[in-house]
């Protein structure tokens, strides 16, 4: 590539990357929060309001993430919910992602031991502080591997933004192509980019895992 | 909300989503021997094939679909391919469907006993038979269920060949909407129909699991 091109669009380009960066970390905190508190209102025993959050999460899986940045974009003005490209871009990823993350944290909340729960109960903890010191982290450790696929999983879906218009880095890199004509090129550059980056992510999400789980394969803990 | 707009629509939206299934469903068959293929290459015992195998692994799950999608869009013209879109569409959606396709049967192919092929062997079985007689088609079995999440998965993820201008349902919708300006019937509109399609193809998946269960 010639290196007046990179001098030409390099600020846009980094400029991308940075809205992208941007976009994953908010869109992975939302959902990871509106997750969080969808999985723990399912638990809650009304009827209804297990039926509503089940066909939100139905909904959200059951269809394309375009097909719901468009509705939230585009069909959002005629309900009064005017966006800019960004902030829908980023809304619809954490709505989008919470759906999946929701799913995740009812598996590991299944998974902590009702036995610790009982036992924290008996003990007398209030109900906040067994959430937060005895069912938070037995989740975190069963849920991680899991969290951190679907976060990578997130990291491409923000390439699909674009199409929104949101100046991410893919957004960028069509604009430089279409102005340089060289479309091959900036596009091959960009799948090797990608490539590295969800790898990077993968690796830094396994190597977090195994911080997490350190205590779980000593001998002493093997005993279930 | 107006549903005369989505009444009106309808037609052109359901012949749409009728492409986006035959669409899907072909990039899933194709996906099928590629990933079968790459399997099979990466058990084959050559380092060469194994590798080149990992490699288009994971690419093909490293890249996003959207990245694939126009890197074979615009590179088969430049080897002197010159494609319609659909074609290009269809490869992208396959290569892509088969290098998950290819780990879904990794992962069966673990779930066959060891015994079985060392059995074979014994026997005097060649490996192809072997392949072909023991191997892929309990790994098939034990992978339906992964599969047709799969072709789930490739349901929603066509609705981006939309963007090099296959008129699937997603591009049949913004069409539609940018001619009546009522981008929210006809996305929910498209956002139904994606969704009766796929719990369709769910139940179809926990009706076929619970029948191989049974024998």
């Amino acid at each position: 590539m010639d290196s007046n091109l990179l001098v030409q669009y390099g600020p846009a380009l980094l400029r991308g990357f940075g809205v992208t960066i941007l976009c994953w970390a908010a869109g992975c905190a939302i959902g990871l929060a509106l997750g969080f508190v969808l999985m723990l209102l399912r638990r809650i025993e009304v009827k209804p309001l297990r039926w509503i959050i089940r066909a939100y999460i139905e909904v959200i899986r059951g269809t394309p993430f375009l097909i719901q940045l468009f509705l939230l974009y585009s069909g959002g003005p005629a309900i009064g919910l005017r966006l800019e490209a960004t902030t829908a871009g980023i809304l619809g990823l954490g709505v989008y992602g919470s759906a999946y993350f929701a799913e995740i944290f009812r598996a590991g909340y299944q998974a902590v031991p009702k036995g610790q729960v009982e036992a924290a109960l008996s003990l007398g903890m209030p109900y906040g502080g067994i959430l937060r010191r005895v069912i938070l982290p037995g989740m975190l450790v069963s849920t991680i591997p899991a969290l951190v696929n679907m976060m990578a999983i997130l990291t491409k879906e923000t390439v699909v933004l674009s199409i929104i218009t949101v100046p991410e880095l893919m957004y960028e890199m069509q604009t430089m192509a279409a102005e340089t004509f060289a479309s091959f090129e900036t596009i091959l550059g960009m799948a090797l980019f990608y490539w590295l980056l969800v790898e990077a992510v993968s690796r830094l999400g396994r190597r977090l895992e195994t911080r997490m789980t350190r205590f779980l394969s000593h001998p002493s803990n093997a005993r279930a | 909300m107006k549903f005369s707009v989505i009444v009106d629509a309808l037609p052109h939206l359901l012949g749409a989503a009728v492409t986006t299934i035959w669409i899907s469903l072909l990039g899933v068959l194709l996906g099928q021997v590629i990933g079968v293929l790459v399997c099979v290459a990466r058990q084959s015992g050559n380092r060469g094939l194994d590798m080149a195998g990992g490699v288009y692994v994971s690419f093909f799950r490293g890249v996003p679909l959207l990245i694939q999608l126009l890197l074979i869009y615009y590179m088969l013209p430049l080897i002197g391919i010159d494609v319609p879109p659909l074609v290009a569409a269809i490869s992208a959606l396959s290569l892509a469907s088969g290098a998950y396709v290819s780990e879904i049967y990794r992962g069966s192919l673990n779930a066959v006993p060891h015994g079985q092929s060392e059995a074979a062997l014994a026997l005097g079985f060649s490996s192809a038979t072997i392949w072909t007689r023991i191997l892929l088609p309990q790994a098939f079995r034990f992978s339906v269920p992964a599969l047709v999440n799969e072709l789930i998965l490739l349901l929603k993820a066509s609705s981006l060949i939309s963007v090099v201008g296959v008129a699937e349902l997603t591009r049949t919708s913004q069409t539609i909407s940018a001619s009546n300006f009522r981008p929210l019937e006809i996305y929910l509109a498209a956002g139904v129909i994606y969704l009766a399609i796929n719990s369709a193809l769910a139940l179809f998946g926990t009706l076929v699991e619970r029948r191989l269960q049974q024998g």
